[in-house]
């Protein structure tokens, strides 16, 4: 049924949530720390899961691609909601500041996606005798 | 009876916002296909559109949910709110390769602490450029140069002022909105069309907004792998700020 992976997507994604807040306070962060993240991850776990058993069926899985789907139109709407005034009346300062954050960080993405690119993927028989 | 039916837009919100978000789609697809021929990619147009009407509604209503502060448009802050981002967000993990992940792992994180550093860097020499000098100011400039919530969780964790808070949030908001609209201009020329440097860029830039719609402009494929480093984030800058980084400020700058 298709409120079956709906309801495995809000499951989820609450759990996901409350162990970001559960997080957060433990390291002392008045901050959700990375809970959609971990939402996410279960979410991959689940899955792979219940498909090497053969346990999603197709309609299932229409009660998660639905919602995969709706993403951009729901990035849209947040789009819309944004508050551009208030990034643009906070002055020379903010708009610097913000523009140069995200230069720099548009600058950084070749450079880290090159670390450890170069290693082989595969498998290396030698990495068993290495001394660790 | 006028009354009557512009009740029917206000009940019915979220209905109308589906209705609406479809229209704009349609709009953005039509301007992608024959005025830029397609090249510009409709999601990008879409967002841009979004940014547009949340302007317009900023300086309609005077209130800080863009177009949402129109009573005609509340509709627009569910579906665009906190709690339908997050939810299709994770959706959107449906797509993604456990392989993949687990490849960019450590490059995911050597970016987060890369990009959050950045960040408090470039907000802190903004702020000297602007004159000013002390601890508390810088770093929570640095903190909105993160994003717009870092910048305010760190600034009232250290004691800054209202205004420092404010402009740390400006700083923030121009991240986000700039992430949004620029990213998919930029992308081929860094490198931005595979999953691991998408986890990079999330782990970069940081602001989930900013990413996740910039990424959906770009690739809708490359979402997921953005948006988790991303999620990251905020919680590692809330974490760094007031702590490490105020205290390596003090040291330097005093209060």
């Amino acid at each position: 049924m298709v409120i079956y992976g709906v309801s495995l997507l809000a499951v989820c994604t609450i759990v996901g949530i409350i162990l970001g807040e559960v997080f957060g306070f433990v390291i002392g962060v008045q901050a959700n720390v990375g809970g959609v993240g971990i939402a996410m991850l279960i979410l991959v776990l689940v899955i792979d899961a219940f498909k090497k058993r053969g346990r999603l069926s197709m309609p299932t899985q229409d009660g998660l691609s639905f919602w995969g789907a709706m993403y951009i139109p729901i990035v849209v709407a947040m789009a819309a909601n944004q508050n551009v005034v208030g990034a643009i009346e906070g002055g020379p300062l903010a708009i610097t500041a913000g523009v140069s954050a995200v230069i720099a960080g548009f600058l950084f993405v070749p450079l880290i996606s090159k670390i450890g690119r170069n290693r082989k993927d595969t498998y290396d028989p030698g990495e068993d005798r290495r001394i660790l | 009876m006028s009354d009557d039916l512009f009740n029917v837009f206000v009940d019915n919100g979220l209905v109308f916002a589906f209705a609406l978000i479809g229209a704009i789609m349609f709009v953005a697809y039509l301007i992608s296909r024959y005025l830029t021929r397609g090249h510009v990619h409709g999601s990008a147009i879409a967002i841009v559109l979004g940014l547009v009407l949340a302007y317009i509604g900023g300086v309609h209503s005077g209130g800080d949910s863009g177009i949402a502060d129109v009573q005609l448009f509340t509709g627009i802050s569910l579906l665009g709110g906190a709690m339908m981002r997050d939810f299709a967000i994770v959706a959107t993990a449906f797509g993604a390769s456990m392989n993949e992940l687990k490849r960019a792992g450590l490059v995911g994180v050597i970016s987060l602490f890369v990009g959050v550093i950045l960040s408090f860097v470039v907000g802190i020499v903004i702020g000297l450029m602007f004159g000013y000098t002390d601890a508390i100011s810088l770093t929570t400039i640095g903190a909105g140069a993160a994003t717009y919530i870092a910048g305010p969780v760190t600034g009232s964790a250290i004691g800054a002022s209202s205004e420092v808070i404010t402009l740390s949030i400006a700083a923030g908001l121009m991240k986000s909105v700039l992430t949004m609209s620029a990213t998919p201009f930029v992308a081929k020329y860094i490198g931005l069309n595979n999953p691991r440097s998408a986890i990079v860029f999330g782990g970069l830039l940081g602001t989930t907004s900013g990413v996740s719609g910039g990424l959906a402009a770009t690739n809708p494929k490359l979402v997921p792998y953005g948006a988790l480093t991303a999620t990251f984030y905020t919680g590692l800058s809330c974490l760094l700020g007031p702590s490490v980084i105020f205290l390596i400020m003090r040291a330097t700058f005093g209060v």
